[in-house]
């Protein structure tokens, strides 16, 4: 289905939404936080900032959480999809960010997508691959399936889904086997290798071939091809993130890395590949429960007073909830008010039920968006916004840390109005008179505060076609990768060394058994996006909606051909969908989408099994069958 | 830390008589730029590699026994090179009667002030004169490929090929007159390898391929460039940040293009970017 | 690569006929039985495009076209966008994308047959079997030209079959009857019967023909084969060079360029490998020289062959050879097998330690694959379209590697070189064109053949070997892209028919009687370039169909605006087309029109 844009703001009265003039919605959203935080306290608030809005209006988002509420209970979706890729980075190089930028995955020597199908995902990044292996680059691609990435692949690795930490640990311990491992950027730049020895050395080859049914030849292959290549990039997606380890699975390719030295120079890195248009972004803009503006950490004095001062008011000095908190918050009746800027956890949410079951319990829901999501229906009040990334001015930060101007290049339809104009105005009417008078202002604010986008005015993103972070000074531009210091001599300017992490390999929660014997995995399609509200609004040809998609010898075995519906069961619920079948896929091995969940949804079947570091659910891998539906009659 | 490209020698060339001195390895395009000549070109392309098939940009460069295609031809030290001979307007001019004989250019940018400039006549082949002129292929919502416009310049196809989308969806197909764009068997998009990311419509010199919405807007009469504004924003899907040019007429997208100079698109966009703006 | 297929199934013959030419597919994903291995870890599969025109032939050779489901599985097999190869097959006329009958008649109607009343044969053939498209189609040049009017018919099957036709009346083939296979390859007369002077003293490049048995390698030895590979080895590849160098040897294909110039070129690259192609897509109408070394003199090319790689460091060399010339590429396979026994082709060839071994490549009907670029695209896998020149081939070949592309007249010229030093073959000819010349007299003559003159003999001195029958009207000298002459003193050397106005090209010459509508040969010569450009550049693509649309308005009314418009097109395509195609489509007519008046 198509969605129609909000475009009037929207009350509940008699438990049925009406529109309503900004005044009294406004009012009634105000009032409803007062009440909360006036009975208990300020941390019974909770935000869900945009991670597809600006970086302005994230700004000014966490701004509102902490200077007008009063909590760091601030989060975005990334929770879903990459929170372990920043909290795996941030632990290592004390920064959340990829390393490198596209332009190296062009120059480099080997290419490692690593759980990460971006032809499909991320069609554009993919591209810098393509010119990569076209100058002569080598790719692995490690996934369960032989996707599009992978069929370009010079040698796919298809692992059990979940056993991405074996294999990481084969590949370690062969290469220091091998005697390929950078001792020179150990000793200088790394802490913790013999314990790191230590810990991957029961992982022989034959060992991983066990568990991860990668041939051992076949993980010798990658091993050898990334220890020995002059540049390497290590890429991955949400193969890595959506598990219940998953900064545990980010920090086991961080220390290969770490073992090789492909960090920290023109060539070789770490990118992790968002999903979203500015998840980047609304971290960098301290839209997280744990960092202000500038990925900068509250618990450090020094950082909140710089804050303090800067906005008048006191910060608390502590993490507040990360969204798996928020709604276990929410749960035990902690958290009572919710402010939702374009968020649509109902449908993004593993385990949805239960995302529902939460968000009612609430006393007062504020939704802010676009569109009447499943979400934006529960609410008390809905706010109907502008679309940030052609009704506003501000900036996006990409993957590669890259600042870019969005533009306004539509005014909003109906009644719709600016995110950030919304939230003064919200501000003002809890006693904080607010006003930006634009973006730049915004912005200028953010740069007089974060040294890392100190250097960007507008008007020098304009002229360089945006400037990756860090970019302290007006006057230059840094390196397009991160932690060059680490091969420093001096060990001043070398600074913290980065940790090896010892880690230990932990299956997949939902465990296959006689009754559900397939293990299902979930990913993207080319021309579909999340929960497909945005997308669901142009006639795509390649559309063809949810199916499960089975290895041909699967479909034979349980006598389905293409098109036939078929129920899917988890121990959670079950859903009805259409066989596709994919030569891609290996006996055992099935897969959906979750981009029409208003048809099938998906995330009924998958399990809320979350990272404990990182909060992000195991959408990877659920536990399922299939079954023939049963003709009546 | 970052490894600088080695300097590039430097080689004088002359262009109408005027010295130029340009890097090494330079087209004679880029020389004539660097000259400030304009040189028409149909089939160049700022993010391809020149195919130099339709002969527009042909120059006299002195000991040749033909003209050379300045978009293709590198630069050596020393060469005496003729932008605007009688030669090479002749032959601009007779290929410009060519194609306008045989092909709508109706909607390619400069092709009426080439003509006139010029001083061709398309006409002059008379009323049977073969042409290409066929119906629009209309096969999607998306984009309309409406070859009574193709010229063969090859962009599509090397866009969509190994110099961008590595789709591979369509190819020339036939020989001579009758080579034309085609996927497999002539098969209609939607059962072919087109992903419709439109890096093709991106790079059409002639309007043979174009959006759904402008096929239709100027079949209905209301496409009007004139009322339209450009206004470079970020998509807003994935995180890789591409930059899109939205072209906006009474406040409704009408198209999307992708500038050519952006580090991460260098021109490029997938299905979602380009044509996924519905929902606004 | 993630290519898509359309999933269309080939026919078990169709599977049959690839399997046959690529062996079984390796893997599931290319087509065969999926394995569990496979589906843990997987290399990409590569593509192997150069294997696209042999794949297509191996179809269109068994079943006679190519489906979408044969097409899908090639892709398959080769890692080929479906797209891109039915871009490829579309491009040869000898390949059929449409079901047709297993056996098609190719009638020649050009201009050597055209002069010996190809029209009324096309006519008959069209009466009896109806349009043609199917059963039958109209065909360029064949390259019978001493027989004409010609025709050759090829049926598909196991193993393909094929009948050549000359003189060809037009009532010898019967309705095509779908036997599939079971048709032999008919008789045919000997190669040495297009070479009136056979036998005689003097020949220098025709001198086995006739005399040796052509499948004998050890028939070709005793008359002196492989002398000259024997005392190549003993002058090294640099001394070789500079033989041909001091030789004066020129290419025979119509560019004269110097041979020693272009080995020399290539031999100093340092990119390696080195390629050697031999250019035996002889397609210039009226040209049937090649053929007739090819069918006569088999062993002299694989020789000739043996020491340019030597020369310029090859060790592989792809022999083009043109579809519509069965006989040449039967006699030349088994030439090469026997030389591959006994030790004259592949890995240390005469115990030299020089190994070099040559891959037959067949063409599918396209003139243009004999431009020297073109060659490359064709064997490559692409369409046969030409690059734009530089980087040239010494530099930027086949496979982007340094090349030495020559032509089968050209290669053969080496022996003698060899054999009896450059000196001795430098004082054959004239200063400026040495050694001998092959000419493929056809048209209206006594004895049509080929002829081997010294350069320097006037072309009267060549007709009057010849015979000439009528009223002569005029010759076209270097085929459809030569010109047309009326002075039979000119010098048949590359600077006299140069200041003369005109051009050897490929040795044609075909001569024209009072009786032959002059108009219809231009119109001829004109469909010809609009049938064979290949449609990359403009000038060329649309040029060639206004040249024939206007010389159709001339035929019927001669208009001065039509004269002009054919002046100004005709210089732009020489001006600005990418090759040597469009550059000299129109030189033929303008000959015709500035000499023989022919719209006065």
């Amino acid at each position: 289905m198509s969605y129609d844009r909000l475009t009037r703001p929207l009350v509940r009265e008699d438990g049925v939404l009406r529109e309503a003039t900004w005044e009294e919605a406004l009012t009634r959203a105000a009032e409803g936080f007062r009440r909360n935080v006036d009975k208990h306290g300020p941390d019974s608030f909770a935000m869900l900032s945009c991670a597809r809005s600006t970086n302005e209006m994230n700004y000014v988002g966490q701004k509102f959480t902490r200077v007008v509420i009063g909590t760091n209970n601030v989060d975005s979706c990334n929770r879903t999809c990459h929170a372990p890729s920043v909290a795996g980075l941030s632990a290592v190089f004390g920064s959340g960010g990829g390393t490198s930028s596209y332009q190296e995955v062009e120059d480099t020597d080997v290419i490692v997508m690593w759980g990460s199908a971006a032809r499909n995902a991320h069609p554009i990044f993919f591209q810098h691959v393509l010119k990569g292996i076209h100058n002569g680059a080598r790719m692995f691609a490690v996934d369960p399936r032989r996707t599009g990435t992978a069929q370009w692949a010079d040698l796919w690795l298809g692992l059990n889904v979940g056993t991405d930490i074996p294999l990481a640990h084969a590949i370690a311990r062969e290469i220091i086997h091998a005697g390929l491992h950078n001792q020179e950027f150990i000793e200088r730049a790394t802490t913790g290798f013999e314990e790191f020895r230590e810990c991957v050395e029961p992982w022989t080859l034959s060992a991983a071939e066990q568990v991860t049914g990668v041939p051992a030849h076949a993980i010798r292959e990658l091993a050898h091809a990334y220890a020995r290549a002059d540049r390497a990039q290590m890429c991955w997606t949400l193969g890595i993130t959506e598990h219940h380890n998953a900064t545990d699975n980010v920090r086991a390719l961080i220390n290969l890395s770490l073992l090789t030295g492909h960090v920290g120079r023109y060539g070789s890195g770490l990118s992790p590949l968002r999903g979203q248009n500015n998840v980047q972004g609304g971290g960098d803009m301290g839209a997280i429960p744990n960092r202000l503006p500038g990925f900068q950490d509250i618990l450090d004095p020094s950082i909140r007073q710089k804050f303090e001062t800067a906005w008048g008011v006191g910060i608390q000095p502590r993490y507040g909830h990360n969204l798996t908190e928020m709604l276990e918050a929410m749960a035990e009746g902690e958290v009572t008010t919710c402010y939702l800027i374009g968020e649509n956890p109902v449908q993004s949410e593993a385990d949805s039920l239960a995302c529902i079951k939460r968000l009612s319990m609430l006393d007062h829901l504020v939704v802010q968006d676009i569109f009447l999501t499943k979400t934006a229906q529960m609410a008390d009040v809905v706010l109907p916004a502008s679309a940030a990334w052609c009704e506003a001015d501000g900036t996006f930060t990409n993957s590669e840390r890259r600042v870019q101007r969005v533009r306004k290049a539509l005014d909003p339809p109906g009644e719709a109005r600016d995110d950030i104009w919304i939230m003064c105005e919200l501000a003002r009417r809890l006693g904080h008179d607010w006003h930006y008078d634009g973006a730049e202002e915004v912005w200028n604010e953010l740069r007089a505060l974060s040294p890392d986008h100190t250097g960007m005015t507008y008007r020098r993103l304009e002229d360089l076609h945006g400037i990756q972070w860090p970019c302290p000074s007006e006057d230059s531009v840094e390196p397009p990768y991160l932690h060059g210091r680490l091969w420093e001599s001096d060990p001043v300017r070398r600074g913290t060394p980065a940790p090896f992490a010892v880690l230990r390999h932990s299956p997949p929660v939902d465990l296959l058994d006689e009754e559900y014997p397939l293990r299902l995995t979930t990913g993207r399609r080319l021309d579909s996006y999340n929960t497909g509200v945005q997308s669901s609004g142009f006639a795509s040809p390649l559309r063809r909606g949810e199916t499960i998609e089975l290895s041909p010898e699967d479909a034979e075995r349980l006598g389905l051909v293409a098109g036939e519906e078929v129920r899917i069961s988890s121990r959670r619920g079950s859903v009805v969908a259409p066989v596709f079948i994919d030569p891609g896929l290996r006996p055992g091995l099935v897969f959906m989408t979750f981009h029409f969940p208003d048809e099938v949804d998906t995330n009924a079947l998958t399990i809320e099994a979350t990272c404990p570091i990182a909060g992000t659910a195991e959408f990877k891998a659920a536990a399922v069958r299939v079954e023939k539906l049963v003709k009546a009659g | 830390m970052i490894p600088l490209q080695p300097p590039r020698r430097l080689v004088d060339v002359q262009i109408d008589g005027e010295t130029v001195r340009v890097p090494e390895g330079s087209t004679i395009l880029d020389a004539c730029h660097a000259a400030g000549k304009d040189v028409p070109t149909l089939c160049y392309g700022d993010t391809l590699t020149p195919k130099n098939a339709c002969r527009v940009c042909v120059v006299e460069v002195e000991g040749s026994r033909t003209l050379a295609p300045a978009c293709s031809r590198k630069v050596e030290a020393g060469m005496n090179v003729g932008t605007d001979t009688e030669r090479a307007r002749h032959s601009r001019k007779v290929v410009l009667e060519l194609l306008g004989s045989s092909v709508d250019l109706s909607t390619t940018p400069e092709a009426a002030g080439w003509i006139e400039e010029y001083g061709a006549e398309p006409g002059r082949f008379g009323d049977d004169a073969a042409t290409v002129e066929q119906p629009a292929k209309v096969d999607n919502d998306l984009y309309v490929r409406d070859y009574s416009k193709c010229i063969m310049c090859y962009k599509c196809v090397d866009a969509c090929g190994d110099q961008w989308q590595n789709s591979f969806a369509i190819a020339v197909a036939g020989r001579g007159f009758d080579s034309h764009i085609s996927t497999e068997f002539d098969a209609p998009l939607t059962d072919s390898a087109c992903v419709y990311c439109g890096n093709c419509v991106e790079v059409c010199p002639t309007g043979a391929l174009s959006f759904k919405s402008e096929f239709d807007m100027r079949a209905a009469g209301t496409w009007d460039e004139s009322q339209q504004t450009r206004t470079t924003t970020i998509c807003s899907y994935c995180g890789v940040g591409c930059n899109l040019t939205l072209h906006v007429q009474d406040n409704k997208i009408v198209k999307v293009t992708s500038p050519h100079d952006n580090p991460v698109t260098k021109g490029n966009l997938c299905v979602k970017g380009r044509f996924g703006y519905g929902y606004v | 690569m993630d290519l898509r297929f359309r999933d269309v199934e080939p026919s078990a013959e169709e599977r049959a006929a690839v399997d046959a030419l690529l062996g079984p597919p390796a893997t599931g994903w290319e087509g065969g039985a999926r394995t569990e291995a496979e589906l843990r870890y997987a290399a990409r599969s590569e593509t192997a495009r150069d294997l696209l025109l042999p794949a297509l032939h191996a179809v269109n050779d068994r079943v006679g076209w190519i489906s979408e489901g044969a097409l899908d599985y090639i892709c398959r097999r080769l890692t080929v966008p479906p797209a891109e190869a039915y871009g490829v097959a579309s491009f040869y006329s000898l390949l059929s994308l449409k079901p047709r009958p297993a056996r098609v008649l190719h009638v020649c109607t050009d201009l050597a047959c055209q002069a010996r009343g190809a029209e009324d044969v096309r006519k008959r053939v069209e009466e009896r079997l109806g349009p043609a498209g199917s059963s039958w189609q109209a065909s360029p040049c064949l390259g019978l030209c001493e027989r004409a009017p010609a025709a050759l018919t090829i049926e598909a099957g196991l193993p393909p079959a094929t009948q050549v036709y000359g003189p060809f009346q037009g009532d010898e083939v019967t309705a095509p009857v779908s036997t599939n296979g079971s048709g032999p390859t008919g008789w045919e007369p000997p190669a040495e019967a297009a070479v009136p002077q056979a036998g005689q003293d003097g020949l220098v490049l025709l001198k086995r023909i006739g005399v040796v048995d052509p499948a004998s390698l050890d028939g070709y030895r005793a008359a002196g084969g492989y002398a000259a590979l024997r005392r190549a080895f003993q002058l090294g590849p640099a001394g070789v060079i500079r033989e041909v160098l001091e030789s004066g040897l020129v290419g025979r294909g119509g560019a004269a360029f110097p041979t020693g110039r272009k080995w020399d070129a290539t031999a100093r690259q340092p990119d390696h490998p080195h390629y050697l192609v031999c250019n035996a897509d002889e397609s210039e109408p009226g040209t049937f020289k090649d053929r007739v070394i090819m069918e006569g003199d088999p062993y002299a090319l694989i020789e000739a062959m043996t020491i340019a790689a030597y020369a310029t460091g090859c060790a592989k060399g792809y022999l083009y050879i043109r579809g519509e010339y069965p006989r040449a590429i039967r006699r030349l396979e088994h030439a090469m097998a026997t030389a591959r026994a006994r030790g004259l082709l592949g890995a240390d060839i005469l115990g030299q330690g020089f190994s070099f071994d040559i891959e037959l490549r067949r063409g599918a009907g396209a003139y243009i694959c004999g431009e020297e670029t073109a060659i490359f695209n064709s064997i490559e896998g692409f369409r046969g379209e030409p690059r734009s020149k530089p980087p040239f081939p010494v530099e930027k070949g086949l496979f982007g590697k340094p090349t030495v592309v020559n032509n089968v007249e050209t290669l053969v010229n080496v022996l003698p070189i060899l054999e009896h030093g450059a000196p001795a073959y430098a004082s054959i000819g004239t200063e400026g064109s040495t050694g001998t010349k092959l000419f493929c007299v056809s048209g209206s003559v006594d004895r049509p053949g080929i002829y081997e003159l010294p350069f320097g003999a006037t072309l009267r001195e060549l007709l009057d070997l010849a015979g000439p029958a009528g009223t002569l009207k005029a010759v076209l000298l270097g085929g459809a892209a030569g010109a047309f002459v009326t002075d039979l003193d000119v010098p048949l050397t590359f600077e006299g028919t140069r200041a003369a106005g005109a051009t050897l090209g490929s040795g044609v010459v075909l001569v024209l009687d009072d009786t032959v509508d002059l108009k219809h040969i231009l119109l001829r010569i004109a469909e010809f370039f609009r049938d064979e450009s290949c449609g990359q550049c403009a000038p060329c693509r649309v040029g060639t169909v206004r040249q024939e649309e206007a010389l159709h308005r001339l035929s019927e009314r001669v208009d001065e605006s039509d004269l002009l418009l054919l002046r100004e097109v005709g210089r732009t395509m020489r001006d600005a087309s990418i090759c040597g195609l469009g550059q000299t489509a129109w030189n033929a007519v303008e000959s015709a029109i500035d000499r023989l008046g022919v719209y006065k």
